[in-house]
């Protein structure tokens, strides 16, 4: 969630989990026996920790005003009868009221690209660092490596100076340079690192058959690379989407600022009801979290993988 | 808004076509180049854009951070280490410091605990039963920063004694005959900076899960069994065999939240925005950026994280260069 990391990885990982592809009854817990009373019920009382704060805003949402100032959304619980009271009319007023509809393509637009083009500059590095011999090419990896851990911050003054140069402050493409530079390390290495374990054979083949470095990354080598790509685009997508610090900075409020922006000037404004906070701010993570739930496979495996954003 | 769908389909297809174009040219201009040239000169073109990006967002700033990290506010004139001597002076400064250490003290080390707990139990229960529970726990790693604020008011938020409590912390406490408390202005011990911290642990715990649960079942399964022919009770077993098994991902984690957490910065933007002594290093930054437009004081406060951080880099490359068949 709060990620505006350039995040460390060990590059150990992908090496340490990979004999975790055993059968389930290598598990320490399964060895044939069954779960414990105790057992089931720490786990569940940490899941109903972790679910009870999202539950008072899903609940909230949908309640009037009156009955949000009037009592607390866990009396809701208490009294099922309340229930017949439930609206749906905060997400509207959330969306007209707050312009959320807007800053929702907003973010649609600052994100798609910030995902899809850096990926594609990274493919295209990570397979010269992998198959292509030149100078330089373990130093500068090494480099690379190093600049996973430094913090964003450092770009914001000197950036911003540069931006105003061309008078990109403010625009779209502001945003999408600041996070395609951001995201490049973290997705160079960890392509990089996906590649590495390819046959390189492979690569051996296409070369004898005649096709040319283009032909291979393109034909053989993005195809079979499908899974590193997609968990980090799954990353780079939360990230950005989720992202406050970068937005602020370079895109500020206005008419061209994000969902995330959009939502937390909700709760700067006086007079506004709990009502609009709770469906705007559910509103800003649907995207996030049905990504989440849907390609939640994905996002494990990178992270298991070594994929790891701070 | 069907303009505004139709030109956001449009940028993103021209930018991803855009960069496709740009290869395809320079692999052109290298395959132009005579015999040994070609193949000499085109992993320089595969990797120059990413280099150029890396180079124009991290390396070039950083240098020119440093520089200004010895300016005066507005990067006019060099007034040496003026600017770190004043920080550190300031009472003010020298409490973000404080705070922004304990975050650094209690959420990594938090997180493992939270992270450890639900990977070893939900280990033994049924498959089924330990994919919904990860799910749960690993969920709030998708919401914002300011869905976690909206989220986190329904437990906080405190309202006038008498009147209906809309946090569930007062709607507790108020039952039991009590005060409401304004927990996020409580400043006593730092237990606002606690709760706060609470809202970070909740969205990282899930990171720290999934990683160490995936160590834990790589954990052979011999070395659990012979343990148990030996007559070591669970805990034993979890202290004595798991535990050194996994400690590399522990470290991997801990060092991953530990970077988060000197950074923070939004959690706590979106809720006291510093107030109540709740200020850390990175919001003190962005303020010193946007409010007080000191550039001479944002840039030596970076410098002063990335002084922090030179450990943690080198630790990473280390760890790169042991992992990385020679």
């Amino acid at each position: 969630m709060t990620t505006q990391t350039t995040g460390t990885i060990t590059p150990a990982a992908s090496r340490r989990f990979r004999p975790a592809r055993r059968g389930a009854q290598a598990s320490p817990g399964r060895s044939g026996r069954r779960s414990p009373l105790p057992v089931k019920l720490s786990v569940l009382f940490v899941c109903a920790l972790w679910i009870v704060p999202t539950l008072g805003v899903v609940i909230t949402s949908f309640r009037t005003v009156d009955a949000a100032n009037s009592s607390g959304w866990w009396s809701l619980l208490a009294h099922p009868g309340g229930l017949a009271d439930l609206t749906t009319g905060n997400y509207s007023k959330a969306i007209e009221q707050a312009d959320l509809g807007s800053a929702f393509f907003n973010s649609v637009a600052i994100t798609l690209p910030a995902v899809f083009v850096p990926l594609l500059i990274a493919a295209f590095a990570a397979y010269a660092f992998t198959f292509m011999r030149f100078k330089g090419r373990d130093a500068l990896f090494i480099v690379i490596v190093s600049l996973l851990v430094v913090p964003n911050y450092v770009a914001f003054v000197p950036i911003i100076k540069l931006y105003s140069d061309v008078n990109l402050n403010g625009t779209f493409p502001a945003a999408w340079l600041a996070h395609i530079g951001f995201g490049m390390s973290l997705a160079v290495y960890i392509l990089r690192n996906y590649m590495a374990t390819l046959p390189k054979d492979v690569v051996e083949s296409a070369k004898i058959d005649g096709a040319s470095h283009f032909q291979t990354f393109y034909r053989l080598i993005l195809p079979m690379s499908a899974p590193a790509l997609a968990s980090f685009a799954i990353f780079q997508f939360l990230w950005v989407w989720n992202d406050l610090l970068v937005a602020l900075v370079f895109v500020g409020p206005g008419d061209k600022q994000p969902i995330t922006i959009a939502t937390n000037n909700l709760f700067g404004q006086q007079g506004t009801g709990w009502e609009l906070v709770t469906a705007g701010g559910l509103f800003s993570m649907l995207v996030p979290i049905l990504v989440f739930l849907t390609l939640q496979r994905y996002f494990v495996r990178g992270l298991t993988s070594g994929a790891v954003k701070g | 808004m069907v303009s505004q769908v139709l030109s956001t389909v449009l940028t993103v297809l021209a930018g991803v076509a855009a960069a496709l174009v740009v290869y395809w040219v320079l692999n052109k201009l290298a395959e132009a180049l005579p015999g040994p040239w070609e193949n000499r000169i085109k992993p320089y073109f595969y990797v120059a854009p990413a280099v150029a990006a890396i180079g124009v967002y991290l390396v070039y700033p950083t240098i020119i951070t440093v520089i200004n990290s010895f300016k005066n506010s507005d990067g006019s004139r060099f007034v040496g280490v003026e600017n770190f001597v004043k920080l550190l002076q300031t009472p003010a400064f020298r409490q973000t410091l404080l705070n922004t250490l304990l975050w650094i003290a209690i959420v990594p080390a938090a997180c493992i605990v939270v992270g450890l707990f639900v990977a070893t139990l939900a280990d033994r229960l049924s498959f089924r039963a330990e994919k919904a529970a990860k799910t749960i726990i690993f969920m709030p790693m998708a919401i914002s920063a300011v869905g976690s604020a909206t989220v986190w008011r329904f437990m906080y938020a405190a309202q006038p004694a008498g009147q209906p409590q809309t946090g569930l912390l007062n709607g507790i406490v108020t039952a039991f005959g009590h005060d409401p408390v304004p927990w996020l202005q409580q400043s006593t011990l730092h237990s606002n900076s606690l709760l706060l911290m609470v809202m970070l642990l909740w969205g990282q715990a899930g990171f720290a899960m999934v990683l160490l649960s995936a160590a834990i079942k790589g954990v052979p399964a011999e070395t659990l069994e012979a343990a148990r022919l030996d007559g070591a009770g669970e805990m034993r077993i979890f202290w004595r065999v798991i535990l050194p098994q996994i400690r590399g991902t522990v470290i991997t984690v801990f060092v991953t939240v530990l970077i988060t957490v000197m950074k923070v910065f939004d959690v706590i933007y979106v809720t006291t925005n510093g107030a109540f002594n709740t200020n850390v290093v990175g919001l003190e930054f962005f303020n010193q950026l946007y409010t007080n437009y000191n550039y001479g004081y944002a840039s030596a406060i970076v410098v002063m994280l990335l002084i922090a951080i030179v450990p943690i880099m080198i630790y990473q490359i280390r760890h790169f260069r042991a992992e990385e068949p020679a």
